[in-house]
């Protein structure tokens, strides 16, 4: 691939439309080929069609790679990894941009090893210096951030939530769409799905909250979630958890935030009994506001906080619950 | 059943921020006076899932492999106090600065070398550089299948059934043999060494593995074959402009922080 040119987006779905996760990247992908050179392209693996490619195009691929097959809906390692490759064959770009979570962070890697090349995984940065592209990412469980850079086309490279605005869609834009021809022999089928189970989501989904209320170790137990539940509700947001509470089966193991978790950025974050040790903040740092409701006043938290309030959060909720659902009463007094 | 883990040695992840140093100049971290190295957390979650094919009735030889300096050693007694039957370590100067991508090539030589290797293990990423990519990357270098994040393993005949964390939930993969899976910390705690094996490790035999040994070139290992270059190394700058919300009590306190939450339309 020595003549690399222009940036790849692998799309993920939700319910057939592009995530906020692939429209921030794609509006990445736009400014790092508007300064490295070259087209935005993007891959669209599955069964989603022709409407969710032009959904791409308008918000901001000038290509669309599509690859139509039942079997590539949900991700599978060995069949996407065969097919993203393929792909990457084909269009050549200097980088190749991909959500950060369990998909991605399975895939990029074998990608990039497919190619003959390096992978950044977990960033939260990009650019273009002097024509090289750059790639910023936390490590050291979040105590550091590294700037890497590659040897070998294509940089492939993971990406967490909020690394870039998402793009503003444009339905006048026209792009060109591509169909991807693979035989299935080449993506051959050594593993097999046997059973997905889903939490049940009942709600937003974290990575699309406004609002995300999220609770630690100091929590107590799992009652307190019930209450969190609440507030979350109230604000029309999600509940999330740092990793202490999953490990110790106090709510569902999707909730957790953070390094090794999901990465949310919401308006406002609300961390409850967090003490905001730095793999936890790699995955909410990047939210607007952060309220810390603590006991320990020298706890972490306290530094990434913009709110602080420190005491029991037994004793703080319940009011400060009752304090919003007042405003919301007010507001809908005052418009009727 | 041969099970090859993947291990590998850094300092103590569970140092407080405070305590956290980088060079700039050198682009490493400072090690802290008093902090031990120790085996990558996810990494003994993976010698705890080999150990548990062995619990569940499997015949299985455990070898743990790292690369890395002398002092890697002790990663290596250490998995082999949990259980685990033998040990690899690779060392040499050349092996220095080395990227995933060198230490993916480094680690699959490694594999092929010990051969009849049925499944390989290791963590979902190293506490270090947090990058996840090496396990990966010997699937892809030796041609196996790969399933990531696990939280469960089982072997079932030639196959290895793996229930793998997914962002919403799990999934259960079954992937033929050989295979490499990386571990998660949903897998649990891993075991701590009893005193008995911590004593019989001592006997157990750790081969030592240099660049030459795995066929391979000193300009393809380490810092001459990495793909990716570090270009800075920094701790991210923390202004904290944090607001304490007072109140004399914890319902006034509350009232408080609705009122400046309102002010600043976050609710």
């Amino acid at each position: 691939m020595a003549d690399a040119r222009g940036v790849l987006v692998v799309a993920e779905l939700v319910q057939r439309r592009p995530s906020r996760l692939t429209r921030e990247l794609l509006g990445l992908a736009r400014r790092l080929a508007r300064e490295a050179g070259g087209p935005a392209a993007a891959a669209l693996l599955g069964d989603a069609g022709e409407e969710t490619a032009q959904e791409l195009i308008a918000y901001g691929a000038d290509a669309v790679y599509v690859a139509a097959h039942p079997g590539l809906a949900e991700y599978h390692s060995e069949a996407w990894t065969a097919y993203v490759a393929h792909i990457s064959r084909e269009a050549a770009p200097a980088a190749i941009l991909i959500g950060h979570g369990a998909a991605g962070g399975d895939l990029a890697p074998r990608l990039a090893f497919r190619l003959d090349t390096a992978v950044a995984t977990g960033c939260v940065e990009a650019r273009v210096e002097g024509g090289r592209l750059l790639f910023t990412r936390p490590c050291y469980g979040g105590n550091a951030r590294e700037v890497v850079s590659f040897r070998t086309p294509p940089a492939v490279a993971t990406f967490r939530a909020g690394a870039c605005g998402a793009a503003s869609r444009d339905g006048t834009r026209r792009g060109e769409v591509r169909h991807v021809l693979l035989d299935a022999g080449a993506a051959a089928r050594r593993t097999r799905v046997v059973e997905r189970k889903r939490d049940d989501a009942g709600g937003t989904r974290l990575e699309d909250a406004r609002v995300v209320v999220a609770g630690g170790r100091g929590l107590n137990g799992p009652e307190g979630f019930r209450l969190l539940e609440r507030l979350a509700q109230l604000l029309g947001g999600a509940v999330g958890a740092s990793r202490v509470p999953c490990d110790l089966g106090w709510c569902p193991r999707s909730w957790q935030i953070g390094l090794t978790g999901r990465t949310v950025t919401p308006e406002l974050y609300i961390a409850v009994g967090i003490s905001g040790a730095g793999h936890h903040m790699a995955g909410c740092g990047g939210a607007g506001a952060i309220v810390a409701v603590n006991t320990d006043p020298e706890a972490a938290i306290y530094r990434d906080a913009r709110y602080g309030v420190v005491g029991d959060y037994q004793q703080l909720l319940p009011p400060l619950i009752e304090e919003i659902e007042r405003f919301n009463s007010r507001d809908r007094q005052a418009a009727s | 059943m041969r099970v090859v883990v993947c291990v590998k040695q850094v300092p103590n992840p569970e140092i407080a921020a405070s305590q956290f140093r980088v060079d700039e100049q050198a682009k490493t971290v400072v090690p802290v006076p008093g902090v031990a190295l120790v085996m990558s957390p996810f990494d003994e979650q993976a010698v705890e899932a080999a150990l548990r094919l062995r619990d569940r009735g499997h015949d299985v030889t455990i070898t743990v492999v790292s690369m890395g300096t002398e002092s890697a050693r002790a990663v290596i007694k250490h998995g082999l106090a949990m259980g685990a039957d033998d040990g690899v370590l690779l060392v040499d100067p050349a092996f220095e600065g080395a990227d995933s991508y060198a230490t993916a090539l480094a680690l699959s030589r490694a594999i092929g070398k010990i051969g009849g290797v049925d499944l390989v293990l290791a963590g979902r990423q190293a506490a270090d550089w947090d990058a996840g990519v090496v396990g990966a990357g010997i699937a892809e270098m030796l041609g196996w299948p790969l399933v990531s994040f696990a939280r469960e393993l089982r072997v079932d005949g030639r196959a290895a059934r793996v229930e793998r964390m997914l962002d919403e939930g799990t999934e259960i993969i079954a992937a033929e043999l050989p295979a490499v899976v990386t571990v998660s910390n949903e897998l649990g705690a891993p075991r701590a060494p009893t005193l008995r094996e911590t004593m019989r490790a001592g006997r157990k035999p750790v081969a030592v593995w240099s660049v030459a040994d795995l066929g391979l070139e000193t300009g393809e290992v380490g810092a001459q074959g990495a793909r990716c270059m570090r270009e800075r190394l920094f701790i991210p700058e923390k202004r904290s402009r944090c607001e304490f919300v007072e109140g004399g009590s914890p319902r006034e306190q509350a009232a408080n922080l609705a009122r400046r939450l309102r002010e600043a339309k976050l609710v």
